[in-house]
């Protein structure tokens, strides 16, 4: 059932989450260090777990890295 | 070497502290005279408000705001950026090339522009409590309705006896009334930090219900 996996997929936390505040403190180095290797979110798994669970932050990496790959080409 | 230790996340390693060539020139330029100063604002706020332009194009696509309107609320973005890019210029560290941390202002105030329009313009209301719009937000099928109404009714309960009266407000808005987390921000004149913890913990407190009253069957969250 559909439903059942969003709605778990939703309500599952990661402890790792470094939340709002610190993912966007360190968001220009961290979307520089993807910019350079896509993998490299591995390594930084606080800021990666919360970009996939937080919409917002999401949005302004995927613009942020969007800025830098249109002033790079 | 300079590393900035997260808590919970591990470390950003900065490997190279020295400032590049082309961001030591911003921050001589936009700290020297003047007249520096200002041809280096100038330049500055070109590139900003290209950014920002790119940016609202990119985000337009779930706007009700289109043409002038929306290239009004880039020049907007792009002016508060500049002003806390300005004021902020001390803390810069050289942790990556200027630019990139100037347009991390752009969008900062990007999101927080549309967030306070969607706020201002709501097409849904941020308190209403229709909980049969549920099961359409997470997608269960109304020919399944026998498989998931007990499980609807348990994440309702769930939410009646377990949250706090902020985190049930926060709830409602965002999942039953799908208001975006920045909107909520500007209706509680919070913060999006504040706000997603909120929902951070909610979102832990109701699968541990779930989980405890068998409705969901394991508890896989790394949560505790």
């Amino acid at each position: 059932m559909r439903g059942r996996s969003e709605l778990d997929r939703f309500l599952e936390t990661d402890p790792r989450d470094v939340g709002c505040e610190e993912a966007m403190e360190f968001l220009h180095v961290y979307v520089e260090l993807i910019a350079d290797d896509p993998q490299a979110g591995d390594r930084y798994p606080g800021i990666t777990a919360h970009l996939r669970a937080c919409g917002p932050c999401s949005d302004d990496f995927e613009g942020l890295l969007a800025a830098v790959d249109s002033s790079a080409s | 070497m300079k590393a900035a230790d997260s808590a919970m996340g591990g470390a950003i390693e900065i490997l190279n502290p020295t400032l590049d060539p082309v961001s030591a020139e911003w921050l001589n330029s936009l700290g020297g005279t003047e007249a520096e100063r200002k041809a280096a604002q100038i330049k500055l706020h070109g590139l900003l408000l290209r950014i920002a332009r790119g940016e609202v194009s990119r985000r337009s696509g779930h706007l009700r705001i289109a043409g002038p309107e929306l290239d009004d609320l880039a020049h907007q973005a792009a002016a508060d950026a500049m002003v806390a890019i300005t004021a902020k210029l001390g803390q810069f560290r050289g942790e990556s090339r200027f630019t990139t941390w100037a347009y991390k202002f752009v969008m900062f105030e990007v999101s927080t522009k549309i967030g306070r329009h969607v706020w201002r313009n709501p097409n849904q209301s941020m308190d209403a409590e229709d909980w049969d719009r549920l099961p359409d937000r997470f997608g269960f099928e109304p020919a399944e309705e026998s498989e998931w109404r007990d499980l609807v009714a348990g994440l309702h309960r769930a939410v009646d006896e377990v949250l706090t009266e902020r985190q049930r407000r926060i709830f409602v808005a965002i999942v039953l009334n799908g208001v975006p987390l920045d909107a909520l921000v500007a209706e509680l004149g919070s913060n999006r930090n504040a706000i997603y913890k909120s929902m951070f913990d909610a979102r832990r407190k109701l699968r541990a219900a779930l989980v405890t009253n068998g409705y969901l069957e394991t508890d896989t969250s790394r949560g505790s």
